[in-house]
């Protein structure tokens, strides 16, 4: 009776495993169906955050194109999506459209070889430096352009005020008109004025002054890291520091006192790229006095911005790359700017009354779609960004924080930050 | 034990094929029960370790899923990283501040909960409560305590016209405050099963010593205590490994996630996070896989040597170090041997000196 048991049990466990493996083998074949012929298809599109793809503005795609059918999966963080890239890239279980940070397309150029080609009569839709970075070295553009960050400086007016300097966003981007140092004159003008910190943190404002540079880290040509080298970068490092020590709040990007100093005014102005102004009112929902100027030290800058890509071994490639050249086209993206904030990298986008006439409530009613054009297209540098740009801006934002939080000297960091920028590679 | 041989004379000398079945199916249906759980573990558990193994003598692209050999470069490098060694100073560092006073406090709540309280099951599962948060949570509200400027907690002391403490700035500060999650999740479940432990002690013990007239303190240290042994070491041990390997609470513990501009609060693990996912070089990140491995084996080695030797055995009234007391057992079995092999046939020798 026992042998019979046993057999019995034997039997169970390789059904229970052969059901087990069937059950694994059905989730990785499951959304594939029918090709570009016309029949119905299911795409997929991942993006994080908030890109302003709302369900309303994917049902019109469906509404134009009946066989397809779009599921679209969001990542909380930029973070975890790119876990997810790098994952499964070369692999298979991405979505049809995957979309990218410009944080982190450096990594993903050297795989641009496992990414689908933008077609290129779309090529000229997007400004030149957008199309540039997305570019390989064999000249396929592997990304469809969607935001870009467009400087300029947010102010608190009621501080402003109280420091007996300008108030009207126009006179405010008089006034700071200049390069940084002009910046750092009318800080240190606010800081003596009332004994409180004009900016947010030193590693904020060096990502927009580094976010200038043209070759900041590596050499564009070879590769090399140059970044130990280059006088730019140790006088940038220099410059931020010497108004830090009386300027600066000392409050890091992102932690819990940064946060809390949006809303109790520890801080009278900060770098403010466009999707920074959902963060701010969304952090300091009680807050009037938060405004934005249309200046920025130097000219203009960018920080940040994303992509849609397409990976070449998807089931319906040809289908996934008509649907991100409907996303990115001008008229779709500035419907995600009012979604969501998103800035367009798209040239026509500029010239339309949706985005030019946009107004934001919250920084009292500033022209907010004409402020970060005019921004945009101050733009001049497209930053070079390698294989190791953001390890060592990384290592260069730790250096700035130790000598912001009195660990070390402004010259250990900067040793330190050499050394360990030595061992990369 | 086998039969004895008597029995044995009496079995037909040919063995039925059904027979043989029924005893293969004695001897072999037991492993076969337990085989899923070896077989899973072969798949999901053995199988990574051991490709986690090859991927650390490579430098490895994990997209194209391709590498080159390169022996132990990979364990050089990390080595020599002057941020790997203060990661281990750091991960034990916490390790001390949290698993020593966690231990502590445990065996003392499950000491008072063990006592004739009113609503027991109520504080009973009132310590397990924090454990039952996610840990993600408690980083979160606790950072937010810890905050260097408007946290909670420099608020109070800055209140009490103490100075602030630079909870983020200062490496001991820092792993004090982690340490402080790490208590707050963790104790009340060592209480528990420590608890659980102490329920198993016999309550004639206590009598016993309570007429001879041994006090609280003396039952405690003479009866609890040594009682809970086994526990103990499996406590200590599983909290030595989770310690070691401690990862959510400093991820947590600022906005970056990576320990810290001067690596105040970077852990192994963290700095494991940091090579693997962060810079995408698996090759090192495996090679740092496996020392972690390799240390926690030491350490947990180490602690159950350590252990051993300081909780006293349960019911031993000898003075003998654990050495004596395996020479003297040799003697024992030595000496019933040979008592044995005098009286009785050669057949049994085996089974005798077993």
């Amino acid at each position: 009776m026992t042998v019979n048991l046993s057999r019995r049990t034997k039997a169970f466990a390789a059904v229970a495993g052969a059901a087990s493996f069937a059950l694994i083998a059905t989730g990785c074949a499951a959304g594939e169906d029918a090709g570009s012929d016309g029949g119905p298809v299911e795409l997929t599109i991942a993006t994080f955050n908030d890109f302003g793809y709302t369900d309303e503005l994917l049902q019109e795609y469906m509404d134009e194109n009946p066989n397809v059918t779009i599921v679209h999966n969001k990542a909380a963080t930029s973070n975890d999506a790119r876990a997810n890239y790098f994952q499964k890239l070369g692999k298979t279980g991405l979505a049809d459209i995957e979309a990218i940070e410009v944080d982190w397309l450096p990594e993903v150029m050297q795989y641009s070889d496992l990414l689908a080609e933008v077609p290129a009569d779309v090529k000229d839709r997007w400004l030149d430096w957008k199309v540039d970075a997305a570019t390989d070295a064999d000249g396929r553009l592997i990304g469809y352009g969607t935001d870009i960050g467009p400087e300029g400086v947010c102010y608190r007016s009621d501080l402003f005020a109280a420091a007996g300097l300008p108030t009207d966003r126009e006179e405010v981007a008089k006034l700071l008109e200049g390069d940084w140092a002009k910046y750092f004159e009318v800080g240190a003008d606010y800081t003596a004025k009332t004994g409180k910190a004009f900016f947010d943190s030193a590693g904020g404002t060096y990502q927009g002054m580094i976010n200038q540079v043209e070759a900041a880290y590596e050499d564009p040509e070879s590769g090399e890291i140059i970044a130990t080298e280059n006088g730019e970068v140790e006088d940038l490092y220099n410059q931020v520091l010497d108004a830090s020590a009386t300027q600066s709040a000392h409050l890091g990007q992102w932690s819990d006192d940064w946060f809390a100093g949006l809303s109790n005014g520890a801080y009278a102005t900060m770098l403010c790229p466009g999707w920074m102004l959902g963060v701010i009112s969304g952090n300091a929902p009680d807050v009037t006095g938060w405004d934005i100027a249309n200046v920025f030290p130097n000219g203009g800058g960018n920080w940040g911005g994303s992509y849609l890509t397409v990976p070449a071994n998807g089931e319906n490639v040809e289908e996934a790359q008509k649907l991100a050249d409907w996303l990115t086209a001008p008229e779709q993206q500035i419907k995600a700017f009012v979604n969501a904030g998103t800035f367009p990298s798209q040239t026509d986008a500029y010239e339309d009354a949706a985005l030019t006439d946009f107004t934001n409530e919250y920084f009292n009613n500033a022209p907010v779609g004409q402020i970060l054009t005019d921004r945009a297209n101050a733009v001049t540098v497209a930053p070079f960004k390698g294989e190791y740009y953001f390890q060592i801006n990384d290592a260069m934002q730790q250096a700035l924080t130790r000598v912001e939080d009195g660990t070390q000297d402004k010259q250990a960091s900067w040793d330190q930050w050499v050394s360990e920028v030595n061992a990369i590679g | 034990m086998p039969e004895a041989p008597a029995r044995r004379s009496r079995e037909p000398r040919r063995v039925g094929f059904g027979h043989r079945l029924s005893r293969w199916d004695l001897k072999l249906s037991p492993y076969l029960y337990i085989s899923p759980f070896f077989i899973l573990f072969l798949v999901t558990g053995l199988f990574p370790i051991a490709y986690t193994a090859v991927i650390s003598f490579m430098d490895w692209d994990l997209v194209r899923n391709t590498g080159t050999f390169i022996g132990f470069d990979q364990y050089a490098y990390v080595l020599s990283q002057p941020k790997f060694w203060i990661a281990l100073r750091n991960t034990f560092s916490i390790f001390l501040l949290s698993s020593v006073p966690q231990l502590l406090l445990a065996i003392f709540i499950a000491a008072m909960l063990d006592q004739n309280i009113r609503a027991k099951t109520f504080w009973r599962m009132g310590v397990l409560l924090p454990y039952v948060m996610a840990p993600v949570a408690v980083a979160l509200i606790f950072s937010n305590m810890f905050g260097d400027q408007y946290g909670l907690v420099n608020t109070f002391l800055t209140g009490l016209g103490l100075p602030a403490v630079p909870w983020h700035s200062n490496a001991f500060a820092s792993h004090l405050a982690i340490a402080t999650m790490v208590n707050f999740r963790w104790t009340g479940y060592n209480t528990l099963i420590l608890l659980a432990a102490m329920q198993a002690i016999p309550r004639d013990y206590y009598e016993a010593a309570a007429i001879d007239g041994a006090g609280r303190f003396r039952q405690f240290f003479s009866i609890t205590v040594p009682s809970l042994r086994p526990t103990l070491i499996f406590v200590i041990i599983t909290s030595t490994i989770g310690g070691l390997q401690i990862f959510d609470e400093p991820r947590m513990y600022d906005q970056f996630g990576v320990g810290g501009a001067n690596s105040q609060w970077l852990t192994i693990t963290l700095y494991l996070y940091d090579i693997g996912w962060g810079q995408w070089n698996f090759g090192r990140a495996a090679a740092l896989a496996w020392i972690l491995f390799l240390i926690i084996l030491a350490i947990g080695v180490l602690n159950l040597l350590v252990t051993r030797r300081l909780v006293r055995d349960e019911g031993s009234r000898t003075d003998l170090t654990p050495r004596q007391r395996r020479a003297a057992a040799r003697a024992a079995r030595a000496e019933l041997a040979t008592a044995r092999t005098a009286t009785e046939p050669a057949t049994t020798t085996t089974e005798a000196t077993r």
